[in-house]
């Protein structure tokens, strides 16, 4: 069968008997079965419990807004009784006893689990080939990363392994390889999803990432996932706000740097004429401490990674510190350095101070402006290897992404076009906290401007 | 040599919270089976996260008003980093910049600060193996640290049992030492002159009153006898002893620990806004040194009868409940004091009663009694019902009551009597 790349197509499926939930996890697991050995996306499949819960969904009468939805969830998720490794060799064996917020509450919504998906260890990277299990190859093209640290989740739904999947974003590493992969990606604003049972990198920069085919998939998720759960003191609720009927856009002049791919500078510019098209006035902003985000972030996170990786000590969870892979070893070096006495105020009090006017020039900037456009990362999808023995580069791929996080603010990342070579581009639009639905009205607007249709890559 | 004394001490303090500091468990676990109160977040699983206690804080924040202490108007915790097996996370959740009480004082002692953390689990050690019981694991622990301000070991030893009375008298703790819902540890260094000297040996392992002061005297002499034989004393930890008597090195500092501190991410600061304060001032109770005062006044006892008395906030209710009946107010205090009788009398109207016997008062006549034991029982069907339902102790407020209407001037077993009589008669 030729799967439905859409929620809504997939229930008026199920509803209509087009097919049933049953057979929709055949499909997926056909699709994965035939491929996931050559592109290295699941680390675990549930097919068991993939049935069972089609089964349940095929008893219903499909009233969940995620009923039938087959999702699959980055391997930092836990999931009771499912065997969670974080993508690191220390958790090889790991069962949890509990099941993250996101996973409880989309399989509440009627969603099918499929299984577990390939990550650099403990999501410490660009590319995903700081996974212990192997990298994850791009379906658009195998010689081609998908992306990081959310690898797998990317190549699952741009393989069609999943109809959605969920994914976690401390830099980019949703909306990146959401933009490798030609798929939406969202970073929400901190505090809108709960973190709770989702592996922590950098605790204060962390977030759920989602990954879908479209916009409209996009807010069905977010509207699911969202809202206090008891468990994650920083989330807060909100009312979804009355959306603006006229928006105006800004992209920083900061942003147009060394480094930055032609395509992708060429790409950001149609953006442009594409709003500029619907009336939506895009006008040139400052965002005068741009060229500090890279170097406070890479402060800020490793030491907040040095402290969440203490507890894999080798007491518990089965493997000894010696299986950390050379990242996750990087950073806990880094971060012991910069929080221990002495250098705590040197580095990590002065890059708080540093973040805060960050945080001060995105306050000025939505005085004026609903959102800006940016890219997502300043080249189009590098090759299998090609940063790998250059950590510092590696780092540089974030200069766009860890904007989001550092800020707190929500970034939807949206498919753009194809570059020369036929890899997909994309960037991102950042709001102000808690603006995910604006973002959602000014992505679906530029899909409908330029036609765009859900592709799948195999 | 003649040496100054300076000792500073921490003090923890585990409250009477319902569950512990950042999770639901419950936090007495006092006897229980190990690792049967334990969720993800005291066990610290990944993905776990913390919220902060509530009544913790405000439990906190009382027992710094009560000491005079300044509320922060913004609170932190911080994630205080070491490796030990019963450290879940590897780091623990504590307090350094704005704790939750920032000063106060204790009989004239400075206190530097009261914060709040978590507490480790426990490490049980056997002949070829060690295991971890996370039942204490994320318990909330108060800490008080007070200046380098005791010279004298007595003067620490009525500091701590003063802060324990206090304590409990403010409902935040039993602070029993045995039970280990109050420890100790003493920073204790010698000078010569008014300075305080370049170490301080920090006293641990002590689990109760008397070792305390044992420990400290021992560490005194010991340091005492270093110093006179010209050796220099290090900064260390060192453990006390309670079979050799002697305190032992534990830690010094060329492997003393960077904590590396840095402001929890997974808690926002916690704002505190005056009216809360306004609110947990207005229900700080009668403190220990201010009843005191007010027994001394008014019942113009010996200070050795009130201190007994205000030792024990049960005892001290009880000689209040017994001379809102009587005025012999020495009377009573001896009888509980001397004879225990607040443990033989439940009611204080029994032993006011007492009182009339041992001074051979007559008795109220049968049908005096008899009247005032139907007027108490009219008055209170409740108590009845509930006696009738089998609640045979109720029996003892009944003849309260009537021993109150008769001045305690009834005759017990004729009272005791009558009330049976007449509920089963009349009720």
């Amino acid at each position: 069968m030729k799967t439905p790349l859409t929620i809504k197509e997939t229930q008026e499926g199920l509803k209509a008997k087009k097919f049933s939930a049953v057979e929709l996890v055949d499909s997926y697991l056909a699709q994965i079965n035939k491929y996931n050995k050559e592109f290295n996306i699941f680390l675990t499949v549930t097919e068991e419990q993939a049935y069972k819960k089609a089964k349940e969904i095929d008893r219903s009468n499909f009233q969940s807004p995620l009923s039938g939805v087959v999702v699959s969830y980055k391997d930092i998720f836990l999931t009771k009784d499912v065997r969670t490794t974080a993508g690191s060799k220390i958790l090889e064996s790991y069962i949890p006893p509990y099941s993250a917020t996101s996973v409880n509450r989309i399989e509440a919504a009627g969603a099918i689990p499929i299984g577990k998906l390939n990550c650099d260890a403990f999501a410490h990277g660009s590319s995903g080939e700081n996974s212990d299990f192997g990298v994850t190859k791009n379906p658009w093209n195998k010689e081609y990363v998908t992306g990081g640290s959310s690898s797998g989740p990317a190549g699952a739904v741009s393989a069609n392994m999943s109809l959605v999947s969920l994914g976690s974003d401390t830099g980019g590493s949703t909306r990146q390889p959401a933009n490798f992969c030609n798929l939406v990606g969202l970073k929400p604003t901190y505090g809108a999803i709960s973190r709770y049972g989702v592996i922590a990198m950098s605790s204060s920069l962390d977030t759920v990432g989602t990954f879908t085919h479209t916009v409209g998939d996009m807010e069905i998720m977010y509207d699911v996932l969202r809202g206090e759960d008891g468990f994650d003191g920083n989330v807060k609720n909100f009312v979804k706000p009355e959306i603006k009927k006229r928006f105006k856009l800004g992209i920083a002049k900061e942003y147009f740097i060394d480094g930055l791919d032609a395509e992708v500078e060429k790409m950001i510019f149609e953006v442009k004429k594409t709003y500029e098209k619907m009336g939506i006035e895009v006008v040139e902003i400052s965002l005068p401490h741009t060229k500090y985000m890279v170097p406070v972030y890479y402060i800020i996170q490793p030491a907040e990674v040095s402290s969440n990786l203490g507890r894999f000590d080798g007491i518990r969870y089965g493997n000894n510190r010696n299986s950390f892979g050379e990242e996750a070893k990087r950073r806990i070096m880094l971060g012991s350095y910069i929080l221990s006495a002495g250098y705590y105020d040197e580095y990590y009090e002065k890059a708080m101070k540093v973040r805060t006017k960050i945080i001060n020039d995105f306050d000025e900037a939505f005085k004026t402006v609903d959102a800006i456009i940016s890219p997502v990362s300043p080249t189009p999808p590098f090759k299998l290897g090609e940063n790998t023995k250059d950590p510092l580069k590696m780092y540089l791929e974030d200069v766009y992404t860890t904007t989001a996080n550092l800020v707190g603010i929500p970034s939807l990342a949206l498919p753009s076009t194809f570059s020369t070579s036929g890899l997909p581009i994309g960037f991102q639009i950042m709001g102000p906290r808690f603006s995910e639905h604006a973002l959602f009205e000014l992505g679906r607007k530029y899909h409908q401007e330029i036609d765009y249709k859900p592709k799948i890559a195999l | 040599m003649i040496y100054q004394i300076i000792i500073g001490l921490e003090i923890h303090i585990e409250p009477n919270t319902k569950s512990k500091m950042f999770c639901g468990c419950q936090e007495d676990h006092f006897g229980a089976k190990p690792n049967t109160q334990t969720c993800p977040i005291c066990l610290g699983l990944p993905g776990a996260l913390p919220i902060a206690n509530s009544e913790a804080i405000k439990k906190t924040m009382q027992l710094g008003l009560a000491l005079g202490s300044n509320i922060s108007k913004i609170s932190k915790f911080y994630r205080k980093h070491y490796f030990y097996p019963d450290l879940a996370k590897s780091y623990q959740i504590s307090q350094k910049d704005n704790p939750f009480c920032i000063g106060g004082s204790l009989m004239g002692k400075k206190i530097n600060h009261i914060h709040l953390e978590e507490d480790a689990g426990k490490l049980i050690h056997s002949k070829d193996e060690s295991l971890i019981d996370f039942n204490r694991s994320g318990c909330a622990l108060i800490e008080m640290v007070t200046e380098p301000v005791f010279h004298d070991i007595s003067e620490v030893m009525s500091f701590v049992k003063e802060l324990q009375l206090v304590v409990r008298y403010l409902d935040i703790s039993n602070a029993d030492m045995e039970k280990g819902t109050m420890r100790l540890e003493a920073n204790i260094s010698l000078s010569t002159s008014e300075k305080l000297p370049n170490y301080k040996v920090e006293l641990k392992n002590i689990n109760s009153f008397k070792f305390l002061e044992k420990a400290i005297k021992t560490e005194i002499e010991r340091q005492t006898n270093a110093l006179n034989s010209g050796q220099k004393l290090a900064q260390e930890t060192r453990g006390y002893d309670e079979k050799t008597k002697t305190t032992f090195s534990q830690r010094t500092k060329a492997d003393s620990d960077d904590y590396r501190y840095f402001p929890e991410p997974d808690i926002t600061p916690i704002e505190i806004p005056g009216s809360m304060i306004l609110d947990l001032r207005s229900r700080i109770p009668e403190l220990p040194e201010q009843k005191r005062k007010r027994f001394a006044e008014k019942y113009k006892l010996s200070s050795d009868y009130i201190n007994i008395l205000v030792s024990d906030l049960e005892r001290a209710n009880y000689f209040e409940k017994a001379c809102s009946l009587s005025k012999e107010y020495k009377t009573i205090a001896n009888l509980i004091i001397n004879k225990n009788f607040d443990k033989e009398y439940p009611e204080p109207a029994g032993l006011v009663k007492k009182i009339y016997d041992l001074g051979s008062k007559m008795y109220e006549s049968a049908k005096v009694t008899k009247n005032a034991v139907e007027k108490v029982l009219i008055d209170n069907p409740d108590i009845v019902t509930s006696y009738k339902n089998g609640k045979g102790q109720v029996i003892g407020f009944l003849i309260g009551q009537v021993q109150k209407k008769l001045k305690g001037k009834g005759n017990p077993k004729l009272v005791n009597d009558k009330i049976v009589e007449l509920i089963r008669k009349n009720f």
